[in-house]
């Protein structure tokens, strides 16, 4: 065959878009690819490496996470001096940390001078609560100012020492957040109690004197507190470790900054593995530290949870309830035809456009009236006036009651006319007929309505940044203090997490791996949700093809 | 209840009838009320839903309301002396609409309450025996300053505040009144000629003033007092410069010196106009003379606008005119026409300009009263107040109410509504010409550091911005959905469909933010770097693939035919890879060749245009990822409806495969592919995070693919939480939600009654 005969039967167009069908699915692949490699990457210890520059260039103690290849003119232009006589060349990104050192955590270096780069196994990270990570060699360990450990004997004394200061810093945690935060949560009750009396006009002075009585007993409470904190503190500060660092010089880290100490070069697979799963469980359990870059992200699953949980929980039954409405009880005219059109048009309006009626309508003006009606004694500071946890929950409910009315409408009216009718036969009831054969043989199609719902609700993002998401919540919207889940808080959500870190933090490179594990994270569990709906779609379909023969 | 139980066996085992009558009533209340409860939660779901279009437009009216003006009441012109004729100088209000103040000819100052005209207080000016006010000015309305200009040269600057306290709980406002200078009048000009014209400008409580004079047949006067620490003590001392400025005409009428001092205006009755640079005492000069009237009219009234940098000029025949510095080609601010407004017929007798925005109220001599806006060209009342004015106008700071004085001595209080007078379809659509800008344009700038700014709500870059993005994305998305789509439902081997139709339509779950971050971080740094390779891989990868093609067609046909008809994808995947990783290892060669080494540094040398790392191509690129799925999905759903009957006759009347898809299938299915494209871009249109993340949110008006935009959802998301509630800037950002509303509604409905309409042809195909 002649080539034009072969272009004119079309064959490689079909090519063509075979290959468009491949450019999709490898599309989709090397996005998740991306997202594995570099969110799972992150928490594997990398080795770090020591080296000395020729030419006086230093020494440099630092982690190698990313090179790459340049052209000679990029490098010139940026004013660095350049190896002769090559187009291109390979640089290393180090990340370097001492923050509070160097001034920042990453350096570039040409790949030529790592040549004579050593890998020592007694080089120590220290991951730190404040400043990043600090890199060098511990060189003793000293109390109260005297060296108590030195030379082989650290290790196992900063172990030992650290166990003790981390199990300090926790109760350290406790006291402050939980056991003072729950105080102040009841001193601001009881002024909000006073408040309230005196707006009512109510002059009885014995609820005074009770209101009295229990700001001393919380008051005496904090006292305590406050003395304990101040011994724990004093405790914690009893140990340092003397490290050496890149430059030679040998610094004095105190041991309640630091939340982990390793040494990379020295971790077989089995301590690299533990390593691992170490640090992916404080990902997924702790709180974060360093403005969200560093630390866990647990507020963040917890409050897209919830938030989620209580979408659901207003979604289900409304969403149902119309789709049944429109389905069995309104009269099939075009009315209902037109509503029909734009409930499923409303699942196409952009989420920001939903975001915008939570904030107006939903926290401005119904948030604002309860407010003035049962809140009137926190006015002008807002109650339930302000973004928070359930003006999102409603906004993100009504988002999504559209997606649910489309598919139980769907399961509904694939369901065939003969039960509905065997069970009226039967002598039941409309609503028994519903309850008892409709509504269960459709409950697979509420259920994937329901799961696409809530994996739309988990990814949506810009309507949250309106409705109640910030950066960081000072308490979870659950916690000990009566009445156990303030609907009013704000929270954090995983979705805008990665937007925050990734495009508002103030050290973006230091978070970005951050950034990619958190990305990971959500993209894994809404993966998870559409398979499960993808499945119960499925053998529904499955199920009324054989009921249906 | 007493009838005998039936016993077993004799009798039925159901329940006696008294009992089934009961459960039978009991079930047939619950099928009423399931019915009741189900029909008011249904509607109350689908009004809740309906409300959102209502909300907004709710909302939104706000912004198209006119201005109204309410008479309050009228009284005579409080602590007016029967029989005496101390005519008013000035009126002034206070924020809160609470008391007024009234300053008369003889120097005495009236407080009253503007509602109904009841006296506060009283107090004189420190004015020597004998000596009269024959002028007065007002400084900068944030400075509350006053001057009056006395018959003996000398000036007295008075700075006049009301403070708001709560004893017990209850607001008093208290009038204020002191003379930040002194009490002693300072001597503008030496020889003792009466200041016909003031002006006066005065920063802060510590910083200096300005005074401006003229006296008949004399220079303009400009002396600067400063506030200086003295070397001895607490004791502060007035340092005096002085300038005599010689200026042009021979009988001035209105003399504007601007807030910031560098600026004096000075105009005449037959509307010349000079235009100084007093910014340096010393070098003060002239910098333009321009006439701001046709031959026959007289200029009646002259004011700046809020900010100081616009004037207006009314004029006898009832015209209004803006003016503003505009830059010439050296650079040199010379006063510019703008815009004219209509309304007032009489002669202009007085003008008063708002505090806080660009409006502003006049009044002619025969008793019309307009309310204007000078940035949204807007004339948004005119009032008929009955009696001719005399041209003392007061202003609330908030412009919500007004004292009139008439010529029969009575002042007129009035109410006045004009919430939103910035908004107008001419601002929000249309190029305006915005003060400091050289010439007409859309702007998008909603705030700004500095205190006197003036919003500029153009929604035009904004939607351009949106049409962009959703352009670009649909450059990158339709190809490969459509032919994808195409592929999967006519070629493909229905095992492989079963996969790829889902993995597709799982890339549409995935969440935008993660898009968004992977293109901002990942892929604008990547594109950045492989600019060229990008480039070549819009040649390799069709090229290629269909060299592939050649090639797989004259291998063997043993080795052919280990491939089942329809799983060409499968080939395809390392192809593309292969091809991809081609392009991408061209981009130096490439780059070096055709680019000289940089292909930003050519673009921006050699096609100037300039490249910012976050731009169109970064969005089009991410949004396309995230609009292939739905486009994909329904046209694939569109082809694979088309009916069976059809392509079979026409592969049986020997059309090859490609034929019958290009001739027969595609055709049918033209409408379904349409309205795919259509959600596609309802889609686009509406995606927020990932044109917040991928671009530099910049608004502009140009279609550089190397250039970011800032798009309407974008610009909610950012700047809906700073806005304050009711607020222009509110509603103009809930306007922009109703119009990216109203954009998807259409595109989806229109999609949707084509889908429909092909539905119907299809069964009855």
């Amino acid at each position: 065959m002649r080539i034009s005969e072969w272009f004119r039967s079309g064959t490689p167009w079909v090519w063509l878009s075979a290959s468009a069908v491949a450019a999709n699915v490898f599309l989709v692949a090397s996005l998740l690819v991306v997202l594995v490699w570099q969110g799972f990457g992150h928490f594997w210890p990398h080795p770090v490496l020591d080296v000395t520059l020729p030419a006086e260039g230093g020494r440099v103690i630092g982690e190698p996470s990313q090179s790459e290849t340049v052209p000679v003119g990029r490098l010139r232009s940026l004013g660095l001096p350049v190896p002769e006589g090559r187009d291109m060349v390979e640089r290393q990104l180090l990340k370097v940390g001492n923050r509070d050192l160097l001034g920042s955590d990453f350096r570039w270096l040409m790949a030529d001078d790592l040549q004579g780069a050593r890998y020592p196994s007694d080089l120590a990270v220290m991951e730190r609560r404040e400043w990043g990570n600090f890199y060098g060699f511990v060189r003793a360990v000293k109390q109260e100012g005297q060296v108590v450990a030195e030379g082989d004997a650290v290790a196992a004394a900063v172990a030992e020492r650290l166990e003790r200061a981390l199990a300090i810093h926790e109760e350290i945690r406790h006291t402050e957040k939980d056991e003072i935060g729950a105080i102040n949560y009841g001193l601001e009750r009881l002024r909000l109690r006073g408040r309230r009396l005196e707006l009512d006009k109510d002059a009885d002075p014995a609820k005074r004197e009770a209101i009295e009585a229990e700001r001393k007993a919380l008051q005496a409470e904090y006292a305590g507190l406050q003395q304990k904190l101040v011994d724990l503190y004093g405790q914690i500060r009893r140990d340092a470790l003397l490290v050496e660092v890149s430059s030679g010089q040998q610094v004095e880290v105190p041991l309640q900054k630091i939340v982990r100490v390793y040494y990379p070069n020295a971790m077989g697979l089995s301590g690299k593995l533990a390593f691992y799963f170490g640090k992916l469980g404080e990902f997924v359990a702790d709180e974060p530290r360093e403005a969200n870059t560093e630390g866990g992200i647990f507020p963040a699953i917890f409050g897209t949870v919830l938030m989620v949980f209580i979408m659901t929980l207003l979604v289900a039954p409304f969403g149902v309830i119309a789709a049944v409405y429109l389905r069995e009880y309104a009269h099939q005219g075009a009315l209902t035809q037109l509503i029909r059109i734009a409930v499923n048009n409303l699942a196409g309006v952009p989420s920001i456009v939903y975001g915008v009626f939570g904030l107006g309508f939903f926290v401005y003006f119904l948030g604002g009236h309860l407010d003035r009606i049962f809140f009137p004694e926190a006015l002008p500071a807002p109650t339930f006036g302000t973004p928070g946890l359930i003006w999102a929950s409603l906004t993100l409910a009504i988002l999504t009651v559209p997606v649910v009315i489309v598919s139980t409408e769907e399961g509904l009216t694939r369901i065939p006319r003969m039960i509905r009718e065997g069970s009226l036969a039967l002598g039941a009831t409309k609503w028994e007929t519903l309850w008892r054969t409709v509504l269960p043989m459709s409950s697979p199609a509420i259920m994937t309505g329901l799961i696409l719902a809530i994996a739309r609700a988990a990814g949506e993002v810009a309507p949250l940044m309106l409705v109640g998401v910030v950066k960081l919540a000072p308490s979870l919207p659950l916690d000990g203090n009566a009445p156990f889940i303030h609907l009013e808080r704000k929270f954090m959500h995983l979705g805008f997490h990665i937007y925050d870190v990734g495009f508002q933090s103030p050290n973006v490179e230091a978070a970005r791996p951050l950034v990619y594990a958190t990305a990971l994270l959500l993209v894994l569990v809404i993966l998870a949700l559409n398979l499960v709906a993808i499945t119960i779609r499925n053998r529904l379909r499955e199920r009324f093809r054989a009921e249906e023969s | 209840m007493t009838e005998k139980l039936p016993s077993r066996g004799e009798q039925s085992y159901l329940p006696d009838p008294a009992a089934r009558a009961r459960r039978r009533k009991r079930r047939m209340l619950l099928d009423r009320l399931a019915g009741y409860g189900m029909a008011v939660g249904g509607v109350s779901v689908i009004v809740a839903i309906l409300l959102i279009f209502f909300y907004l437009l709710y909302e939104v009216a706000p912004l198209l309301e006119s201005a109204s003006l309410a008479p309050v009441s009228r009284y005579a012109a409080p602590g007016g002396v029967a029989g005496s004729d101390d005519a008013t100088l000035d009126l002034i209000l206070d924020e809160q609409v609470e008391m007024a103040a009234r300053y008369t000819a003889s120097g005495r100052v009236v407080f009253f309450n503007p509602e109904n005209g009841a006296v506060h207080s009283e107090t004189l000016l420190p004015l020597a025996p004998g000596i009269t006010i024959v002028s007065h000015a007002r400084g900068a309305p944030h400075s509350n300053v006053l001057a009056f200009g006395l018959s003996d040269g000398k000036v007295l600057v008075a700075r006049q505040r009301f403070s708001v306290a709560y004893p017990d709980n209850r607001r008093v406002v208290t009038p204020r009144l002191d003379f930040p200078l002194g009490e002693a009048p300072l001597p503008l000009f030496d020889d003792g000629a009466p200041v016909r014209l003031l002006a006066v400008q005065a920063a802060g409580d510590t910083g200096g003033a300005l005074l401006v004079g003229w006296a008949e047949g004399r220079q303009v006067s400009l002396v600067r007092f400063r506030r200086e620490e003295s070397f001895l003590g607490e004791e502060t001392e007035l340092k005096r410069e002085q300038r005599l400025l010689p200026i042009q005409m021979d009988a001035p009428q209105f003399l504007l010196l601007d807030m910031e001092m560098r600026t004096l205006y000075v105009a005449d009755g037959g509307g010349e106009l000079e235009n100084y640079d007093v910014a340096d005492l010393v070098q003060a000069g002239l910098r333009q003379r321009i006439a701001l009237l046709r031959q026959d009219q007289r200029l009646t009234a002259l004011s700046f606008l809020s900010g100081e940098i616009s004037l207006v000029a009314g004029d006898s025949g009832g015209g209004l005119t803006q003016w503003f510095p505009v830059r010439d080609e050296h650079g040199t601010p010379l006063l510019t026409r703008i815009r004219a407004f209509d309304g007032l017929t009489g002669p202009v007798t007085a003008l008063i300009t708002e505090e806080q925005r660009k409006g502003f109220v006049a009044v002619d001599e025969q008793g019309t009263l307009g309310v204007f806006h000078a940035t949204a060209h807007q004339t948004l009342l005119t009032h008929a107040l009955g009696v001719p004015p005399t041209g003392r106008l007061a202003l609330a700071p908030r412009a919500n109410a007004l004292l009139v004085e008439d010529r029969t001595g009575q002042i007129h209080f009035q109410r006045l509504t004009n919430a939103h007078p910035e908004a107008s379809w001419s601002a929000l659509w249309g190029k305006v010409w915005y003060e400091s800008y050289p010439g007409p344009d859309y702007v998008w700038q909603s705030s700004s550091a500095s205190n006197d700014f003036e919003a500029k709500f153009s929604l035009v870059p904004l939607s351009y911005g949106t049409l962009k993005a959703a352009l670009y994305a649909l450059l990158v998305s339709m190809p490969l959905a459509i032919l994808g789509a195409v592929y999967t439902a006519y070629f493909m081997a229905p095992a492989l469909r079963q996969v790829v139709k889902p993995a597709v339509e799982i890339m549409g779950a995935l969440p935008s933010v993660i898009l968004g971050f992977l293109a901002g971080l990942w892929l604008a740094p990547a594109l950045e770097k492989y600019l060229s390779g990008v480039f070549c891989m819009l040649l390799v990868l069709p090229l290629g693939c269909v060299a592939f093609a050649w090639f797989w067609h004259k291998l063997p046909k043993r080795f052919q035919s280990r491939l089942p008809e329809g799983w060409q994808p499968l080939v395809m995947v390392p192809v593309v890879l292969a091809l991809t990783w081609l392009s991408l290892a061209l981009n130096h060669p490439v780059e070096d060749a055709l680019f000289g080494g940089d292909i930003r540094n050519w673009l921006v040398n050699e096609m100037h245009v300039g490249y910012d790392q976050r731009n169109a191509i970064v969005v089009g690129l991410a949004m396309g990822f995230a609009v292939i799925p739905t486009i994909f999905s329904i046209a694939e759903d569109a082809v694979f409806g088309v009916p069976k009957h059809l392509t079979l006759g026409s592969l049986a009347l020997g059309a090859t495969p490609w034929q019958t898809m290009t001739r027969v299938v595609l055709l049918t299915a033209s409408p379904g592919i349409f309205s795919a494209v259509m959600i596609g871009m309802g889609r686009a249109v509406g995606e927020t995070m990932i044109v917040l993340m991928a671009t530099g949110n910049t608004p502009t008006t140009d279609f550089s693919p190397f250039q970011g935009m800032r798009t309407l959802a974008a610009n909610i998301a950012v700047e809906m939480p700073e806005s304050a509630v009711g607020s222009t800037h509110f509603r103009v950002l809930i306007l922009a939600a109703l119009v990216l509303f109203g954009f998807t509604f259409l595109f989806n409905t229109v999609a949707e009654v084509v889908r429909h309409r092909l539905r119907q042809r299809y069964s009855s195909l």
